[in-house]
């Protein structure tokens, strides 16, 4: 059961790191590599608060191994603002007040992100399928939805 | 989880010989959404887990207008309904593609695993049997090919045996005037396992007034997904017509053999076999007969 070395793209960055291979890309994240911004809700791939993008793709980092992570190119939520300041989709969760707890929070940005790049114009509808695979559980889903229009609209005027 | 050693094998031949040397103590790593699951449930107690997706034959889709689509088992779902190429052609499967999980899955699950899981409730089997599609199945003494609605034999038991590793799923063109749909009934509008799950698809005469043939597979409502093979043969020759479908319908909820449990009883899952044979039966004719669809998978080509 020997530990395995992976090189891998974490937010732009060549990183690399020693895991085993039952640690979850979830696990390396926050406790090999110090990156707690990506939370562990249910840990079985409903809840959707550990979602990350690999190659593009947004997925559940508690069912991704982390020795799958080799040579793929990874954005986890530390990724999405810039030395400019917040990415737009997390300016609109400040001023919507899109969150209570905060714990889906990440998750959330993390899938609106995947999904308004591919189509800023996404409507409610569109907006509410794709993001069943996040679960919250203060705001009733309302104020986030709201968010993600805003941030749709931001998108699409910068 | 219980510590693991990770294998990536280059080759089928490769992982077969992991496989097969291993026994039990190994299983194919794919998308990983219901074996990470298992794991740390303690469902399965592994030496060593064999990540198939750096095998070319396993991770990669081909489509050839004359021969079909050949899916790789190991071939996430979203690939399969983004290419805008396989959309019109394949139905059934977007509508199984689009539904399993949400779009976080759906960005690691496969087709080839959720056959390999064997779950009665496996949303994407009745699609497969209803496109009538064939497991390209490899072992140690070669390659065999078995239909999708005789590969599953319980719930998560399948007809491989030990060292054999489903490759991939052939799916064949379908004929002028077929249709297909697979619909489930669940509580909400996803992330949910079905209470039942219906495919059935159809090739209609030219006049589009008979059915040439039909085939109706369910899931949810027995120890495995159910091919009700005299429904879809009941269905040949005879006229599109409301009788005809409520009488497969009927003969569908019969071969229905479902349990009572946390999701629905037996009444009430027999009843929705009835309900949704007729749905998809009928939604597959309209398909067939190229009227708009009733689906939420026609913005997904584009996502």
């Amino acid at each position: 059961m020997a530990n395995v070395h992976v090189k891998t793209t974490i937010n732009g960055n060549p990183v690399e790191y020693l895991c085993e291979p039952r640690q979850s890309l979830l696990e390396v994240l926050r406790d090999v590599l110090n990156m707690t911004g990506s939370k562990e809700g249910c840990n079985d791939g409903n809840c959707g608060a550990c979602t990350v993008s690999v190659d593009g793709r947004i997925v559940n980092s508690c069912l991704v191994l982390g020795v799958e992570a080799e040579g793929k190119e990874i954005t986890t939520i530390e990724g999405v603002a810039d030395a400019e300041g917040l990415h737009p989709i997390q300016q609109a969760f400040l001023e919507n007040a899109a969150l209570q707890c905060g714990i889906c929070t990440p998750g959330f940005i993390m899938a609106a992100k995947g999904l308004l790049e591919r189509e800023p114009d996404a409507d409610e509808a569109r907006i509410r399928h794709w993001l069943a695979g996040n679960l919250c559980r203060c705001t009733g889903y309302d104020k986030i939805v709201r968010a993600v229009l805003d941030a749709g609209e931001r998108m699409r005027s910068k | 989880m219980e510590a693991i050693d990770y294998a990536v094998p280059n080759t089928v031949e490769e992982a077969i010989e992991i496989l097969s040397s291993k026994g039990d103590k190994a299983r194919v790593l794919a998308g990983g959404t219901d074996l990470l699951v298992q794991l740390r449930g303690g469902r399965y107690s592994l030496d060593t887990v064999v990540d198939v997706k750096n095998i070319d034959a396993m991770n990669t889709y081909t489509f050839d207008s004359s021969k079909g689509l050949e899916i790789g088992a190991a071939v996430e779902l979203y690939r399969i309904y983004q290419d805008p190429e396989l959309v019109g052609i394949f139905p059934g499967l977007m509508d199984s593609a689009t539904l399993i999980g949400g779009i976080q899955i759906q960005g690691r699950a496969t087709f080839g695993g959720n056959l390999c899981n064997s779950a009665p409730s496996g949303d994407g089997i009745p699609a497969l049997i209803a496109h009538n599609a064939v497991c390209n199945i490899t072992g140690k003494n070669g390659s065999r090919q078995l239909s999708v609605e005789e590969f599953c034999i319980g719930p998560g038991r399948n007809a491989m045996d030990n060292g054999e590793i489903l490759v991939s799923i052939s799916v064949p063109i379908p004929p002028k005037g077929f249709g297909a749909n697979y619909q489930r009934f669940i509580p909400r509008n996803e992330m949910d396992i079905a209470v039942v799950g219906v495919g059935t698809s159809v090739v209609l005469d030219d006049n589009g007034t008979k059915f040439e043939s039909a085939r109706i597979a369910l899931a949810s409502v027995g120890p495995t997904p159910i091919f009700v093979s005299d429904a879809g043969e009941f269905l040949t020759g005879k006229e599109i017509n409301d009788d005809n479908i409520a009488q497969a319908a009927q003969m569908a909820k019969n071969a229905a053999t479902p349990i009572t449990d946390m999701r629905g009883t037996v009444d009430q899952r027999k009843h929705l076999v009835e309900v949704f044979t007729r749905r998809t039966l009928e939604e597959s004719i309209a398909r067939a007969k190229g009227l708009e669809m009733n689906t939420l998978w026609h913005f997904e080509s584009k996502a």
